[in-house]
């Protein structure tokens, strides 16, 4: 294949520049020395990191961020594991509007179902609760953990499997021995994936958390409604970290382009 | 027994999805549902919502011109932003497929990588880079000349499309990096051993295959960012308001939970409509290249 040429190099350069530098200057700002938003020329501090501690609103955020995500698709994994086999397996009526339907979570706005959820939880008396939060979650994270999961059913070698059968071993313990090592590599990114969509979902949430319930984007966003200062930065780069870390673990572990393209959509 | 082993499977798939179709059906499909009822609903700034069906709030969308005004400037946005991704992903996506393979693999991972990366944090990063007249990037533009006088980015619509196209662009380098899988590289060197120079090249070969793939990242940007929230309620402040943050003010600000119901309910109605709509007219255009 031919290279490219110097123009072509000179363009790229440019668009890999812009898009690092707004996630570079966050991360640079956070180490400032000073007291307010600069960028750190007179040497690196970790003041603004060291400040996080004095804000118990954002640690409290953090928590309820990490355990909402963890919990949320763990519990979507336990709807979508079952339902993904089926979507793998078998041609039955109806097979294509389910799986529509399943995934229907990534083409309605966030906002429109952070109003139907407030709606919803407000009328059920579950306004602000932390369990509003995780049923919502699971709803939103619910597409990713099943595609994944669905090409790792769809991909896996059913000859295992019949050999199993063959041996005696049927239902649960099908399942546990032998289905699900199988397909453990793609659920477990699934779950990686969801929980990144959960951690990082803001619009939603926006509108279900309370004082109390309110996740870290929701505390990030509120806080930078009022002022943007280097706090918010350091907060910024600590979320940042997290989901890099995450990020290459699930680059290593599974193949990055894979979970971002989602192949086998529907296991078509 | 064979028969037996039949109706089992005909009912295995039932009983597999059965728990996430209830799931679906009690706290997505019936939510959405009543948010549509209660954009029919009436409120008072004392009486609170009455559940009553009236249109007075459709009414109120259709004739005051704020709405009008407020959609136009969320579509607008929209637009502007999926051309810009589209103009400039297209062509790195393009790039990024003639590199060699260790190099396009970091690269891919640079470009795709701040699509998992908080809405919050980009955001964040463009408003310190915007930040105010002397903002970084007027002294960058300004210092190399290709500007006199600073751009206001923060509170426009200028700066809302260059911060939404940065967080919409690895949906679209994604969606022409995939139709250039499919593409096979020596047409384009048969186009070559006939005498075609570059730009015919790009025109006449390589732009009507990726077209079906910059057509589908139209789509998924074009929606994403007519809905979005974050990016334009940080760039766009108080007072420049779009479909999304008008709805959250309505929920969480004025209260008037109906108004803010219509507002929601249109625009996920426009959305499917434009989807759909645009969906049906790629797939028959370039019906050859899906089939």
């Amino acid at each position: 294949m031919r290279r490219n040429g110097s123009l072509a190099l000179i363009f790229h350069t440019i668009f890999v520049i812009v898009m690092v530098a707004p996630i570079l200057v966050v991360c640079l700002v956070a180490f400032t020395p000073e007291g307010f938003l600069s960028l750190p020329t007179n040497g690196f501090s970790l003041r603004w990191f060291r400040t996080i501690a004095n804000y118990p609103e954002f640690i409290h955020a953090f928590w309820v961020s990490l355990g909402l995500g963890a919990l949320s698709s763990l519990v979507a994994l336990l709807f979508a594991v079952p339902a993904a086999l089926a979507i793998a397996r078998y041609r039955f009526r109806g097979r294509d509007v389910l799986a529509a339907l399943f995934l229907s979570p990534l083409m309605i706005p966030h906002v429109v179902l952070g109003i139907a959820f407030l709606r919803f939880f407000t009328s059920a008396g579950l306004g602000g609760s932390f369990a509003a939060l995780i049923i919502a979650h699971v709803i939103i994270v619910f597409p990713f953990a099943l595609r994944l999961t669905l090409a790792a059913a769809t991909g896996m070698d059913r000859s295992v499997e019949m050999a199993a059968v063959s041996l005696g071993a049927v239902g649960w313990t099908l399942f546990r021995r032998v289905t699900l090592p199988l397909i453990l590599p793609g659920v477990i990114s699934g779950w990686a994936l969801a929980f990144i969509q959960s951690f990082d979902d803001l619009t939603m949430t926006v509108f279900l958390a309370a004082p109390g319930t309110e996740t870290l984007p929701v505390r990030m966003f509120l806080y930078i409604q009022d002022n943007i200062d280097p706090l918010v930065t350091s907060v910024s780069a600590c979320v940042i970290a997290i989901t890099m870390t995450a990020l290459i673990l699930l680059d290593r572990f599974y193949g990055l382009d894979r979970v971002l393209a989602g192949k086998g959509d529907t296991g078509r | 027994m064979s028969m037996a082993a039949d109706e089992r499977n005909a009912r295995a798939p039932w009983a597999l999805t059965a728990p996430a179709l209830m799931l679906f059906v009690g706290v997505l499909l019936i939510p959405l549902a009543m948010t549509v009822m209660l954009s029919f609903h009436d409120w008072g700034q004392y009486k609170g919502i009455e559940p009553v069906f009236i249109l007075k709030n459709w009414h109120e969308i259709a004739t005051d011109p704020y709405y009008a005004e407020m959609f136009w400037r969320t579509f607008r946005i929209a637009i502007l932003t999926t051309l810009l991704t589209a103009l400039l992903g297209a062509p790195e996506a393009y790039i990024l497929n003639r590199m060699s393979g260790r190099w396009k693999s970091f690269f891919l991972l640079v470009i795709l990588g701040p699509l998992l990366i908080s809405v919050v944090a980009r955001t964040l990063g463009w408003a310190l880079l915007f930040g105010g007249n002397n903002g970084l990037v007027n002294k960058l533009l300004m210092s190399l000349g290709a500007i006199r006088s600073p751009i206001p980015f923060m509170f426009t619509e200028t700066g809302m499309v260059v911060a939404l196209a940065h967080v919409m662009m690895p949906f679209m380098v994604l969606s022409v990096w995939a139709a250039l899988q499919r593409l096979d590289p020596q047409i384009e060197n048969a186009a070559m051993s006939l005498g075609a120079g570059p730009v015919t090249i790009i025109r006449r070969i390589i732009m009507p295959q990726i077209m079906p793939g910059v057509l589908s990242g139209a789509i998924i940007v074009f929606s994403l960012s007519a809905s979005a929230f974050a990016t334009p309620a940080i760039i766009g402040g108080r007072r420049l308001k779009v479909a999304a943050t008008l709805a959250y003010d309505e929920f969480l600000n004025t209260l008037n939970w109906p108004l803010g119901a219509a507002v929601a309910t249109l625009l996920l109605v426009a959305l499917v409509l434009i989807v759909v709509g645009s969906n049906a007219l790629i797939e028959r255009r370039y019906a050859e290249v899906f089939r």
